[in-house]
């Protein structure tokens, strides 16, 4: 490396002309180098009378095309995410570790995630721990109703942040200290898009649709229902009302994920609930289901 | 609008590996299938860089193109969006291009 200029010989720099704009491989260009080396000292402070004087004068004129103009281009091919995707194996390698199933709930404002939660913690409560982590942007409202199920809530607000990232969830865990052997919902906030680039470290998004929104919202925001393993579609009670057309809804859910399992549900009556709580014991750690049973 | 957090990282990840020196350029790769918009990332990224050794980098946006690979009988396909159907009518493709969000490299001066 040219310790001057700092340009390398390294296959992956590259040097960039300001001007110019021009970018050229630093192991393809024609390296001239012109650094001048033109220094001369004397010293005359030996206290014995020594004197010494040396004089170099090395102009090696390998001529350098980017005379103090060029910047050194640095390969740092970096996931922008690189940081939260990091955090979000640790959340996940925390949640193996004690045998925790870990879902994150995404959905958009007033598809039902609060009042699915409290039904299914209600449900389940003497056969499953559930423990809640709430995202929202303001107020303590969703925890507030989650922890009159009787269950243990942290709730995170994100202020102006419109999803919750890894290390959120793990000050979260920090405080919730769910037990061993339980299930950890996190209900993210409600939005359809950026909940869907954050990996919080869950074994898998779960989705939630409800009839009232338009059937074609798996298409229209592909990437969430990609992401998710499984979708909820939720407050099934008022189909009768509603001209919402559920195969063609299943069927947009599928073009987008054709693996994503899907339930139709009413939180509000149960109808339905009971396949989504199958899902449940089958994806909870084995030991858990276990002590479950016992 | 997550491309503020997004832009932020972008910020911080290159202020990270600059140190003191100035940076000139970055360019980023970003697929077309990746959620993000260029448009929004450069709108915030004048922002986000203010008082920051990328204060006045040029910023270069690649726009990958998406591209898919059919998993029942291997074509690959283009695509416009993050799912797709292939010729063979199988709704399983697996992107193999256009997911990108990655910082390629810096310039520092």
């Amino acid at each position: 490396m040219c310790t001057t200029c700092g340009c390398s010989d390294d296959a992956r720099a590259k040097l960039t002309n300001m001007e110019t704009g021009d970018v050229v491989m630093i192991d393809e260009h024609s390296h001239h180098h012109h650094h001048e080396y033109n220094h001369s000292h004397d010293h005359h402070h030996h206290d014995d009378g020594h004197t010494h004087s040396h004089a170099h004068d090395h102009p090696h004129d390998h001529a350098h095309t980017h005379a103090g103009m060029h910047g050194t281009a640095i390969s740092l091919e970096t996931e922008i995410l690189a940081k939260n995707d990091k955090l979000a194996e640790r959340n996940r390698g925390w949640f193996e570790g004690r045998n925790i199933l870990a879902l994150n709930l995404v959905s958009s404002p007033g598809s039902g995630k609060t009042t699915l939660l409290e039904r299914t913690i209600r449900d389940l409560s003497s056969e499953i721990p559930i423990n809640v982590i709430e995202g929202d942007q303001e107020t303590v409202n969703d925890a507030q109703r989650i922890k009159d199920t009787g269950c243990r809530v942290v709730q995170i607000n994100t202020g102006t942040g419109c999803h919750l990232e890894a290390d959120m969830l793990a000050r979260g865990l920090k405080d919730l200290q769910p037990p061993l052997h339980s299930v950890v919902m996190i209900e993210n906030v409600g939005n359809l898009v950026c909940p869907a680039l954050f990996d919080l470290g869950e074994h898998c998004k779960v989705a939630i649709l409800s009839v009232t929104e338009g059937e074609d919202k798996p298409v229209k925001y592909p990437h969430m229902f990609s992401a998710a393993k499984v979708m909820l579609l939720n407050k099934a009670d008022l189909l009768p009302h509603l001209d919402f057309n559920v195969d063609q809804c299943v069927d947009y859910a599928r073009q987008v994920n054709p693996e994503i399992e899907v339930f139709i549900v009413s939180a509000k009556t149960g109808d339905g609930m009971t396949d989504w709580y199958d899902w449940l014991r089958t994806n909870i750690p084995a030991t858990s289901k276990e002590e479950a049973i016992v | 609008m997550h491309e503020l957090g997004i832009t932020r990282n972008i910020v911080a990840i290159v202020s990270e590996n600059a140190g003191d020196r100035p940076v000139s350029r970055i360019t980023l790769d970003i697929g077309k299938l990746s959620a993000i918009m260029p448009d929004a990332i450069r709108f915030c990224f004048d922002i986000c860089s203010k008082n920051t050794p990328l204060e006045n980098a040029r910023l270069e946006i690649n726009e990958i193109p998406g591209q898919g690979r059919c998993d029942i009988c291997g074509k690959t396909i283009e695509l416009e969006q993050p799912f797709g159907q292939c010729e063979c009518g199988s709704r399983r493709i697996t992107c193999i291009a256009g997911d990108e969000m990655k910082i390629r490299e810096m310039e520092v001066m």
